[in-house]
Parts: C-alpha cells; sequence; structure tokens
C-alpha cells in the first residue's frame, strides 16, 4: 500500500527547501506549454481564417455540365460496321447548352438528401461592363440571394451596400470592387452590361462585392437569378450550376461520384478542387507542434538535470528513508511527485499565460483589404488545446522524471550509511 | 523467554576489490527484553554484521529469525515493512532528514506505518521526546540542533514505532560521557520496564560491561562470551 499523503509531503518538503532550482525547472515548463498554447490558438486562427477565406464561399459540391465531345461517337452505333476498326478525325464536341437539363428536380431531389444542407440554382456567364466608352469582361452570375446568404456566407463579402437592396431591386447588380474602381463607378450608378452577342441591358449597382482575391474581384459581379435569365433571352429554367453544401464535408467526395454517376454531370468536390489548401494547413499545423514540442524536450532535460542533483544531494535523506522502513517504490514515487508537482505547476502557469498571450494577440488590430470580415488577428482558443497542453506537460516531466527516480529506488542504503 | 532474533551460520563475502570472508559462521540469539552489546576491534566485521541483521543488507549466506519468522530471502518490501514495524536503528552519526523539524523526524517512521491516526503519532512523538529530555526541540529543524540532540532524536525516531528490537552502531561514539550516560539509561530502562530488546555496538568497555551480554568479535567470528563463561 503507498500512503500517498506522505509521500507528496515529503517531496513537498524537498521541493520547497530548494525553491530556486525547482522555480527554473517549472519555469521551462511554463515556457513550453505557454508557447504551445499561443501558437496553437494563433495558427489554428490563422488556418480557419483561411478557411473560411475560400472554403466558405466554395460549395462542397459544386455541378455543371460541362463542354466535352461525345464518347460514343455515331458511327459506333451503327450495325454494319460493328466489327470493323472505325477511325474518325478531329472530334469536336457538339456545341450543347451550359444549361443543366431538369435542373430544378435535380435540386429538389438534392434538397432531400438528409446530408444535404442546401443545394442551390446558379446562373455563370460571361458579359462586358460598360460604363461611356469602357468596355470591360467579366463574369455575371445570378444568384438566390437568400440562400447564398444563409449557405455561403454571402453577406460578408458586400462591403457597401446591403444584401436587402438587391434583393428589392428589380435590375440590382453587386459590382465587384476591382471592376468599380477601373470604372469609378459608386451605388447607385448604373452600369450597362451584354452578354456575348446580346443586347445592353442597364443595372443599378447595388452594393460592392470584395472576396479578398484580387483576382476575382476585378471580373465578378452578381445579380438575381431572374435578372440574368432575362439577360440572357432564356426561361426560368435555364440553370448553369448547381452548388451543395453539406453537413459533413467528409461526405463531399462520394457524394460527388454518386451524382456525376446518377446525373451524368460533372461533380467537382471541395477536396478535389482545394487539394492544395489542404497542405497549407497541415503544414502550420506540423510548424506549430514542432516548435511546441523542441520547447518541451528542452524543459524536461532541464527537469531531469535538477532531479538528478537533487537525488544527489538527498543521498543521506535516501538512506534513511530506506533504513526506517520506506520501500524502494516510496522512494521513487517521492522523487517522481516531484517531477510531476513541477510539471503540474509549470503546466498551469503556462496554461495561463499560453490563454493571456492569446487573449492579447486578439486584440492586436489587424486590418487588411483582402480579408474584409476580419478586425483582429484571429485566435482560435479550443479547449481542447489546453488539454493537450496539459498532458503534454504531464508525460514530458514524468518521463524527465522517471529515470532519475528509478536510480533512486535502487540507492543502497548500506553503501551511503558506510560512506559517512 | 521468547526469541526476539536468531542469526545462523551467517556468512558474508566481499568481493571486490579482492575476496574478502568477512563474517565467519555468526550464530546466536537475543531474546526478549535482552540488553546485548557487541564489542571488538576496528575492522572486525561489527557494522557489517548489523547491516545484515537490521535486514538492510541481503547479500549473505546463512538464516536469519525475527519472532521466529524467517526473514532470509524475503522480498525487498516486506523487508521494509519488517524494518518500519520490528526495527529501530540508531546509527554512529545521527542520520536525520536536514529540511524536516525534529517532531517531523520521528514521526516519519510512524506515518508510513500508518497504524495511528496523525493525533496518536503526534502525541507518541511528544512521549518519545519528553523520555529523552528534547521535547521543547521539537519544533526545531533538524539541522538546527547540536550533535548530542540529533542523536536522541535519532533514538525517539528507532522507537517511535514500539519495535521488538532496537539496533545501536555506536550510538554513543560522539557523545559526552554525560550524554552517553543519559543514552545508556534510557535503554536500560526501555529493556527492563519495556520489554525492549537491544543490540549495541560499542566501544566503550564500561557501557558493555553494564548489558546482560557481551558478543566478542575477532577477524568476523565470535570469539568468547564472558558473562557466560564465567
Ligand atoms: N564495501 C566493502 N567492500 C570491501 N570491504 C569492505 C567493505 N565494507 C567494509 N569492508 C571491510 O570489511 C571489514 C569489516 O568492516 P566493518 O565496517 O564491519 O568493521 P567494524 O567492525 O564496524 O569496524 P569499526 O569498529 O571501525 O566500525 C573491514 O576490514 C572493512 O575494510
Ligand atoms: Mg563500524
Amino acid at each position: 500500500m503507498t500512503n500517498w499523503k506522505l509521500i507528496l509531503s515529503i517531496g513537498k518538503t524537498h521541493l520547497l527547501t530548494k525553491i530556486k532550482q525547482t522555480s527554473i525547472a517549472a519555469l521551462g515548463v511554463t515556457f513550453g506549454i505557454g508557447s504551445y498554447i499561443t501558437l496553437v490558438c494563433f495558427m489554428t486562427g490563422l488556418n480557419a481564417m483561411l478557411d473560411n477565406l475560400i472554403l466558405n464561399q466554395t460549395p462542397h459540391i459544386h455541378i455543371y455540365s460541362e463542354i466535352e465531345p461525345s464518347k460514343n461517337q455515331p458511327v459506333d452505333m451503327y450495325y454494319g460496321v460493328k466489327n470493323s476498326f472505325n477511325v474518325v478525325h478531329s472530334i469536336k464536341p457538339k456545341l450543347s447548352q451550359k444549361n443543366i437539363h431538369n435542373a430544378l428536380p435535380i435540386i429538389h431531389y438534392l434538397n432531400a438528401n438528409e446530408k444535404v444542407r442546401g443545394a442551390i440554382p446558379q446562373i455563370k456567364t460571361q458579359i462586358f461592363y460598360i460604363a461611356g466608352s469602357i468596355e470591360l469582361g467579366g463574369n455575371l452570375t445570378g444568384i438566390n440571394l437568400i440562400e447564398e446568404l444563409r449557405l455561403f456566407n454571402f453577406g460578408d463579402y458586400i462591403i457597401e451596400g446591403s444584401a436587402k437592396a438587391l434583393e428589392n431591386t428589380d435590375n440590382g447588380i453587386l459590382l465587384g470592387i476591382g471592376i468599380a474602381k477601373k470604372m469609378s463607378l459608386k451605388i447607385g450608378d448604373r452600369v450597362q452590361v451584354s452578354p456575348i452577342g446580346g443586347d445592353v441591358f442597364p443595372l443599378k449597382i447595388v452594393g460592392f462585392y470584395q472576396s479578398g482575391i484580387a483576382d476575382v474581384d476585378a471580373i465578378q459581379s452578381f445579380a438575381n437569378i431572374k435578372t440574368v435569365q432575362r439577360i440572357l433571352g432564356r426561361p426560368n429554367n435555364y440553370i448553369t450550376d448547381i452548388n451543395v453544401k453539406l453537413y459533413d464535408i467528409e461526405k463531399a467526395i462520394p457524394l460527388s461520384k454518386k451524382i456525376q454517376q446518377q446525373f451524368n454531370l460533372k461533380a467537382v468536390d471541395i477536396k478535389t478542387a482545394n487539394a492544395q489548401f489542404e497542405t497549407g494547413t497541415t503544414i502550420r499545423n506540423l510548424i506549430t507542434y514542432a516548435v511546441s514540442i523542441t520547447l518541451l524536450i528542452v524543459a524536461g532535460f532541464g527537469i531531469y538535470n535538477i532531479l538528478n542533483m537533487l537525488i544527489y544531494e538527498k543521498m543521506n535523506d535516501i538512506a534513511i528513508l530506506k533504513a526506517t522502513g520506506f520501500s524502494g517504490r516510496d522512494v521513487q514515487f517521492i522523487f517522481m511527485s516531484q517531477a510531476m508537482i513541477i510539471g503540474f505547476v509549470g503546466g498551469i502557469l503556462g496554461l495561463i499565460i499560453g490563454f493571456g498571450l492569446a487573449s492579447l494577440i486578439d486584440t492586436i488590430p489587424f486590418k487588411t483589404e483582402a480579408l474584409p470580415t476580419i478586425e483582429t488577428y484571429p485566435i482560435n482558443m479550443n479547449p481542447l488545446f489546453f488539454i493537450i497542453g496539459f498532458s503534454f506537460a504531464m508525460l514530458s516531466t514524468f518521463l524527465a522524471g522517471y529515470l532519475p527516480s528509478k536510480r533512486a529506488r535502487k540507492i543502497d542504503p548500506v553503501k551511503i550509511i558506510r560512506g559517512q | 523467554m521468547t526469541t526476539v532474533l536468531e542469526a545462523k551460520h551467517i556468512n558474508k563475502y566481499f568481493k571486490k576489490p579482492v575476496l574478502f570472508h568477512v563474517l565467519k559462521d555468526i550464530n546466536f540469539k537475543i531474546e526478549k527484553g535482552e540488553f546485548t552489546s557487541i564489542m571488538g576491534k576496528s575492522g572486525c566485521g561489527k557494522s557489517t554484521l548489523l547491516y545484515i541483521l537490521s535486514t538492510m543488507d541481503t547479500d549473505y549466506e546463512g538464516e536469519l529469525l525475527l519472532n521466529d519468522e524467517l526473514i532470509t530471502n524475503q522480498s525487498r518490501d516486506y523487508l521494509s515493512f519488517i524494518r518500519n514495524k520490528h526495527i529501530g536503528f540508531v546509527f554512529q552519526f545521527h542520520y536525520l532528514l536536514a529540511d524536516f523539524t525534529v517532531l517531523e523526524n520521528v514521526m516519519l517512521p510512524a506515518k508510513k506505518l500508518a497504524e495511528k491516526s496523525l493525533q496518536e503519532i503526534e502525541f507518541d512523538a511528544y512521549e518519545k521526546l519528553r523520555t529523552l529530555n528534547i521535547d521543547h526541540l521539537a519544533k526545531k529543524k533538524a539541522s538546527h540542533i547540536s550533535g548530542g540532540e540529533k542523536q536522541r532524536v535519532a533514538i525517539a525516531r528507532a522507537l517511535i514505532n514500539n519495535p521488538a528490537l532496537i539496533m545501536g552502531d555506536e550510538p554513543t561514539g560522539n557523545l559526552d560521557s554525560y550524554n552517553s550516560e543519559n543514552v545508556f539509561d534510557i535503554f536500560k530502562r526501555l529493556s527492563l520496564e519495556e520489554g525492549l530488546s537491544l543490540l549495541v555496538v560499542t566501544h566503550d568497555e564500561d557501557f558493555a560491561n553494564r548489558t546482560d551480554k557481551i558478543i566478542m568479535m575477532e577477524d568476523g567470528r565470535i570469539v568468547t562470551n564472558p558473562r557466560q563463561m564465567i
């Protein structure tokens, strides 16, 4: 049976009489854990911010109909040449519509799926912006505004004007900020747009759109689906794209494969579309953990040293304890407990300091045009990090304390008593 | 009379630096309440024998019985328990935990044994300190008292669990004659009044002559027993 109260009180007394060395060892842990918490909160905050930048406005599955040459050429279907080898030169795709056939039933079908948070239609088209004598090429996307606000945080990217204005204005347009700058347009102005090979339509500017990606902002604008359908002269079942948002992003790959097969459409999942993005996240995490573990290993060596020294100084105590009936295990636990106390105190302090620093960073202003929704440096304060950090502290001090305490366990009291 | 400690054919060798036969066929018994002293020239193996008897040294041949129970080849943890409960040890040099108070030093073995409540242990510790006339030092740090006082604290600590046997390796070795006398009186009274057995290594002939039995050692062997010869 181990009398923990007694062992802890002996360990505590040893530590208190060597308060200087103890504090230094504990500070090593504090430093390691503090920087881990700060780093990990900041790095994952950064990750989340960048994720939001791209992923929030990116659908989990993007469905469209691709223009590509048909795989079965008419000659293959002709029975008469079935057993011969047919060569067709210079195959061109049939100029089919970019339109998705039966888009509305498909959207209906997808919305009924319980994994799907929402499937919404878009019309993408190329247009020219015309203001006075300037003519600029660009993209106009017809959107279902309410659904875009709900699923893709569309409101975050409207920097002037409001989403409501677009909803209420029949011929309204949310103009990309880059275009607005180039053409010196203000809210309330009119901009004329013309689809390729179509008429010129005047639209009223109700707001500006800024995604944070300059290349996009220089060409992209938004209008209501109905407005775009009218510009293109298409009926109201004309839909070119379907964007799907899921509850669980991990389901994107299987679902996109299924859609692709079932409807004979192109369905691209977010993982495939943004593979390089995950790499960045992984590397930032790697850096965070590499730095933190390095710091903790250094702290661990500090504890190892100080404990070794302490055991050397307390040889007499160890001999006396063993002579008066403490077992080797008791002695090991006494020194182990000292390591754990150092780890515990240092770890808790580290958590507090990490929390303080992270909170401080959270208040430092960070304004950049590319990120309209960000006001201060991003911090992700996840309780899990604090649990990991604390376990880290306990584990590293346990490892650092194990070897020295095992040495103390094996010390032969007779040798020490004789040595006096 | 019941036998507290019995040594049967104890042999011990030191293998380094050269093979050295320190203890040669040691046989003796200690009865309950008996006050025994061990004498012999320096280097004849008295301390070595005491370390074996105290169960701290397990590297020997022969058999050791405590209260008729064989303790040779018992597990280390069990031997620790035996030392804690049945054996009190007083070293030649006052071995105390320097960072702890006198009272804490005395209480530690009892806390380890954990048979009594903390209040009882503290009460007992004060009792032992009082018998040794050092109760006024209870709250002092062990490193802040004199050598003679430390020796008495060590005796109080050896007594705290009311052991069957107290062993001392020259416990009065560095005490003045007054304190030496005092320690002898305490030992004598404990053996008479409380039936405590004592086994004390000493170079002091006066001290030895007043004990119940003298074990004389020479070159690792027990040679004569003057009292029994007479
Ligand atoms: N670890 C060891 N290795 C080898 N020889 C040792 C060791 N310890 C003690 N000895 C030898 O064993 C013999 C007995 O030593 P021990 O300490 O038992 O003597 P002692 O009778 O207690 O002497 P003293 O009265 O001076 O204390 C001595 O000759 C000593 O040199
Ligand atoms: Mg000796």
